[in-house]
């Protein structure tokens, strides 16, 4: 037997499994610190075990993603734009996608990271999750600024966290720039194609942040409506 | 005449039976509509939700169900054309009654979200048509009813928003929302009372016998409104909340202020539920018994049997407690993430749309003036989601209930003239 109709006029809301994705995304680029520490020391079947639990992460994304798409049917009235929805899920869902291609590519070729930028690198790493954190946590204010009908006070508050999201962005930048320096000092002494997927995983890492960076600047397009 | 004469007390106890039916299937159908954004925001419990609505939709029907049976009865229809075949008239409303029964209870089986006024204006419509044809109905009236589609959800929209943006100026935009939502809540809560006193008092108590002036009304409507205010300060002040909690838990702290405050307007929409919707059961029930009565005599003004608004109250409180909780039950998941701020916005404007409504005698639905609030609030950006889909659909049922309601009341009213040789 149907439901009752007039109940159906509440629609399944779109902005708790936005939140939920998020958080999953986070969790996939978290993984990435204890896959390299592992990776740094060559224990790849420790390491192989932290990318399959990404792999998992980034399937779990791509389900809830799947999922948002198509319980988000036209005709439905929201306080935010559908196709903002839309796309927010979509970079979203990016961070994942490029955390998934890391492991995946470091694994690949168990590619050894020599131990001079090995530091340096973690701090990267992690600063650019640091990113996606930031990310989810300005996502996650979501309902509250549908609480406050997207006006007012939560709204200023999440524009501070998304101006603190552009900092850690500006952060993992600089951190990028230098990484490449100490890694051209040394790539003589490295294999030539080791030392080019080197930068190829050094610019991907980098991805994460401006991605976090994205799914932040399609927030404050909702806010500006 | 003579089937009035012989078959009068027959006449009367299938009226009632049809009558009790109808208010059975309201109340197993509608109640869920009324309750359901209590429920869905977790203020309630579905038991406390049903025990709620027993209490206050049967008080709404005593105290204040009395002013729409008139219009259902006289505003329609025209009596004079039925004052030489009085039977025409009770068979009609006899099959008017069944008809709208049915096709609640058709509708809720298929999940249909009908105005129960308008199945019940229908049928009417339908009978009259055929017993004496188009000049009996008030086709003024008619148009009204068309009107009230687009006017009830507009005025129940217009301050559901009204609600909702005050709640979020005062309370939610502020720099201590806590704090504004303990002052200023009772506030809501008084002015919940006030409508649901006022109302009371000005046209529910004269059908139990009291007359009060208007200004007493007005100082007692007043009265209710404090104390009822104090009573929340009190409930407020008595609740479990986190003093330490960050930004983030002082909107969930909010949240439960809000939710005794819903509990608040879950008592008002069943009351405003009761006093509106416990007419369309017992107006066609209240014209037969006054015409068996009167031996035929169609009474420009009928008192209301002392027997007839208690049925109706119990009929509905029969069918909530037996079928109503299995329809509430279902709200409970796939609801849109409904906190009780939204809720409550909705609610005490339905509410209140439903009550005033209700006192001038219009014969609005509940499921128009809901529908409508909830519009309010998410135009307000405070829903996460609505179904436009659905809704399309709920405006699409009202118009097609008047016809269907008409339909079936002509076959009953056939059979009915069969059966008993008119």
């Amino acid at each position: 037997m149907p439901t009752n109709a007039f109940l159906g006029v509440f629609a399944k809301s779109p902005i708790k499994p936005i939140e939920e994705h998020i958080k999953i995304v986070h969790q996939a680029s978290e993984t990435l610190v204890p896959f390299f520490e592992h990776a740094f020391k060559g224990e790849w079947k420790e390491a192989a075990e932290y990318q399959q639990t990404i792999r998992n992460l980034e399937r779990e994304a791509d389900e809830l993603k799947r999922v948002v798409r198509l319980t988000l049917p036209r005709g439905l009235f929201m306080p935010v734009e559908r196709t903002d929805l839309l796309e927010l899920i979509t970079h979203q869902d990016k961070i994942a996608n490029k955390a998934k291609d890391i492991a995946g590519r470091v694994i690949g070729r168990e590619l050894p990271i020599p131990a001079a930028i090995q530091e340096d690198f973690l701090a990267y790493v992690k600063r650019c999750v640091d990113a996606t954190k930031q990310a989810s946590e300005a996502i996650n204010e979501l309902d509250e600024l549908l609480e406050t009908g997207f006006r007012g006070r939560e709204v200023t508050f999440v524009e501070k966290m998304l101006v603190e999201l552009d900092a850690i962005e500006q952060d993992t930048d600089d951190m990028q720039i230098k990484i490449r320096r100490e890694l051209h000092a040394i790539e003589g002494q490295l294999n030539p194609i080791d030392a080019m997927f080197l930068y190829k995983i050094i610019e991907w890492v980098g991805t994460l942040a401006d991605q976090a960076e994205r799914v932040g600047s399609r927030l404050e397009l909702m806010l500006a409506r | 005449m003579d089937i009035i004469a012989s078959y009068g007390s027959v006449l009367v106890i299938i009226a009632a039976l049809v009558g009790f039916f109808m208010a059975y299937g309201i109340g197993a159908n509608d109640v869920a509509n009324a309750m359901g954004t209590s429920v869905g925001s977790k203020a309630l419990t579905i038991k406390q939700a049903i025990l709620i609505a027993m209490v206050f939709e049967f008080a709404g029907a005593y105290l204040a169900g009395g002013e729409v049976t008139s219009t259902i009865r006289k505003g329609i229809i025209d009596a004079t054309p039925f004052m030489d075949l009085p039977e025409l008239m009770v068979l009609g409303m006899i099959s008017a009654l069944f008809a709208a029964g049915v096709w609640l209870l058709l509708a809720s089986y298929l999940g249909w979200s009908v105005s129960t006024t308008h199945s019940i204006i229908g049928a009417i419509i339908g009978f009259a048509l055929v017993a004496v044809g188009s000049e009996a109905i008030q086709w003024g009236k008619v148009t009204g009813i068309v009107g009230s589609w687009i006017v009830t959800p507009a005025i129940s929209g217009f301050i559901a928003y009204l609600v909702f943006m005050s709640a979020q100026k005062l309370i939610f935009d502020t720099d201590e929302p806590l704090k504004n939502a303990k002052r200023f809540v009772p506030v809501y809560m008084g002015l919940a009372g006030f409508v649901m006193a006022l109302v009371t008092i000005k046209k529910g108590l004269k059908h139990v016998g009291l007359q009060v002036g208007n200004v007493e009304g007005f100082a007692l409507a007043i009265a209710i409104a404090v104390v009822v205010g104090i009573i929340g300060k009190i409930a407020i002040g008595r609740l479990n909340i986190d003093p330490s909690a960050d930004k983030k838990m002082q909107f969930n702290n909010v949240e439960k202020v809000f939710a005794v405050l819903m509990v608040m307007t879950a008592c008002c929409m069943a009351f405003a539920h009761g006093s509106n919707d416990v007419a369309n059961a017992i107006g066609p029930l209240a014209a037969v018994v006054s015409i068996v009565e009167h031996n035929g005599e169609i009474a420009k003004k009928a008192a209301l049997a002392w027997w007839i608004l208690p049925l109706g109250g119990f009929g509905i409180v029969a069918g909530l407690a037996i079928l109503g909780k299995r329809v509430i039950k279902t709200i409970g998941e796939g609801i849109t993430h409904l906190t009780p701020s939204r809720g409550f916005a909705a609610e005490l404007a339905a509410a209140s749309t439903v009550v005033i409504a209700s006192g001038t005698g219009l014969p609005i639905s509940t499921t128009q003036t809901l529908v409508g609030a909830v519009l309010g609030v998410g135009m307000a950006r405070g829903i996460a989601a609505l179904n436009m889909g659905v809704v399309r659909n709920i405006v699409v049922s009202w118009v097609i209930t008047l016809p269907v309601g008409a339909a079936l009341s002509i076959v009953i009213f056939y059979i009915l003239r069969l059966a008993f040789g008119v």
